[in-house]
């Protein structure tokens, strides 16, 4: 595919940041292309634990995920992919003690204000909710029934036809080796297959936006760190609907996939920084030893597969994204720490938003890329894996 | 609408994927099987590809006129075969 040789937009990264962006974009009117150094996806998209969940603990991220979650919601529809479906299956957090019940029970009377539909509930009620878990020790859980998931793959394929219909570019295989810029203002790209003129350019490349920043001298604290998931041999449907989460045993994340029905999950063991993605057997151990004892029943089931992927991580576990001020046109939306899948549809609205019209209706200063510097770091997100 | 036979030959068994399914894809000029196999599943069941993954060689080696030595298998990640969790703790030596 022969390259344009201008756009409106370059959008770096061809992850679900990126494509989503561009959607965004396009939709408005713009010429954008997408430059992807592997596949769409190939990322950190498809290698994510599928969870979209609004129970967080901060307004900002609250407030994101529930407008996110509306999009997710009517995804299929507004791409006019009906093979995409957002599982609306619940996040169900089990707690241990009197000090997780109190800082869940903050969190929820927080969500509650904000128009979630969480609370707290007994361990028989949540037994009700996935009979397979063992309550024997959980003396309350966390529930919200419009937390869910959704198959990454669907919604890449998703984005990419919507993309095509609306004659936004997405080139593959294609390498950023330079931000072309005259003083401040950038001006493009030169890629490994050609240059493309832009006068705004958007770092959507997660992992790897420190390789992008540097490319201008510039400097936001994202490192990737390897975080491994597991999905085992499907079984019948909906025995374990919701994600299943238990900080106690591992801080594992755990649910039946969306598509296939294996239980896809991971833990909160990680190595970094680095970039090595080599998967390790003391994960599986542990994975074994976390799963079995939140539900028993899963000793019966044979693991399938295990891979590792990043999480672009910040101090605080929330991401970058804003206008960057050293460069006139150059924007970054990365660095999303494990919370990429779930919140692009509203980071990638925010940041569309702030590229078209300088500014948005949603919370974005909470991910100013500035606050590190100026030493305002958040509340850290509640992260799993 | 006649059927078209490449549909009734499954390359993958585990999560049904048919001969007609890989030779779309590559047709849309995706010819890295990384790619190929997130894209349809292949490869990516129980098996985890032993049966697939070289028939998909095959097929995009005679697609592409490339040799198959020069097809790029996947990496193979552990387990090698599929284990049940309760292996990996150690508790079948436990059971009755």
């Amino acid at each position: 595919m022969k390259m344009k040789s201008k756009a409106d937009v370059v959008v770096v990264g061809g992850g679900i940041i990126g494509l989503f962006s561009a959607y965004w974009l396009a939709k408005s009117g713009e010429e954008v292309v997408v430059i992807e150094k592997k596949y769409p996806g190939s990322g950190s998209t498809f290698r994510c634990g599928t969870g979209i969940r609004q129970q967080f603990g901060d307004y900002a991220n609250i407030q994101m995920m529930k407008k996110s979650v509306e999009i997710w919601k009517n995804l299929g529809e507004m791409l006019e992919f009906p093979e995409f479906k957002f599982a609306q299956t619940g996040y169900l957090f089990l707690l241990y003690s009197d000090e997780e019940i109190e800082s869940f029970s903050k969190n929820v009377r927080l969500q509650n204000k904000y128009g979630i539909p969480s609370r707290i509930i007994t361990p028989e009620e949540a037994r009700e909710i996935v009979p397979l878990i063992d309550i024997s020790e959980v003396k309350a859980a966390s529930w919200n029934p419009t937390d869910g998931k959704a198959n990454p793959f669907l919604a890449v394929r998703g984005l990419l036809n919507a993309l095509k219909n609306l004659n936004a570019e997405v080139y593959p295989y294609t390498e950023v080796k330079e931000i072309l810029h005259r003083g401040n203002e950038v001006k493009g790209v030169k890629t490994s297959r050609g240059e493309i003129r832009a006068d705004i350019i958007l770092n959507a490349t997660n992992a790897w936006a420190k390789i992008l920043n540097e490319k201008l001298g510039l400097k936001f604290p994202i490192e990737p760190y390897k975080h491994q998931a597991v999905i085992t041999e499907p079984f019948k449907y909906d025995e374990i609907k919701p994600m299943v989460i238990s900080f106690k045993y591992g801080g594992a994340y755990l649910t039946q996939e969306v598509t296939s029905g294996g239980v896809i999950g991971g833990i909160d063991l990680k190595y970094g920084p680095t970039w090595d993605l080599t998967t390790t057997y003391k994960f599986m151990r542990e994975i074994a030893k976390n799963f079995t004892h939140i539900i028993p029943a899963l000793k019966y089931i044979p693991l399938i597969r295990q891979w590792a992927g990043y999480y672009a991580e910040t101090p605080d576990h929330n991401a970058v994204i804003g206008k960057v001020r050293e460069y006139d046109g150059y924007y970054i939306a990365a660095g999303f720490s494990g919370h990429g899948f779930m919140l692009a549809p509203a980071a990638t609205k925010g940041i569309v938003d702030i590229i078209l019209h300088g500014k948005s209706d949603l919370p974005m200063d909470f991910y100013d890329p500035y606050r590190f510097e100026r030493g305002e770091l958040r509340e850290q997100a509640i992260q799993m894996g | 609408m006649s059927e078209d036979p490449r549909e009734k030959i499954i390359i993958c068994r585990c999560n049904d994927v048919t001969l007609k399914d890989i030779e779309d894809i590559i047709d849309q000029g995706i010819t890295d099987i990384e790619e190929i196999k997130r894209l349809t599943r292949v490869g990516m069941g129980p098996c985890q590809g032993r049966t697939c993954i070289p028939l998909v060689a095959g097929i995009i080696a005679r697609k592409t006129g490339k040799k198959i030595e020069e097809i790029k298998i996947p990496i193979t990640r552990i387990p090698v075969r599929p284990v049940p969790l309760g292996v990996l703790v150690g508790e079948d030596e436990d059971e009755e």
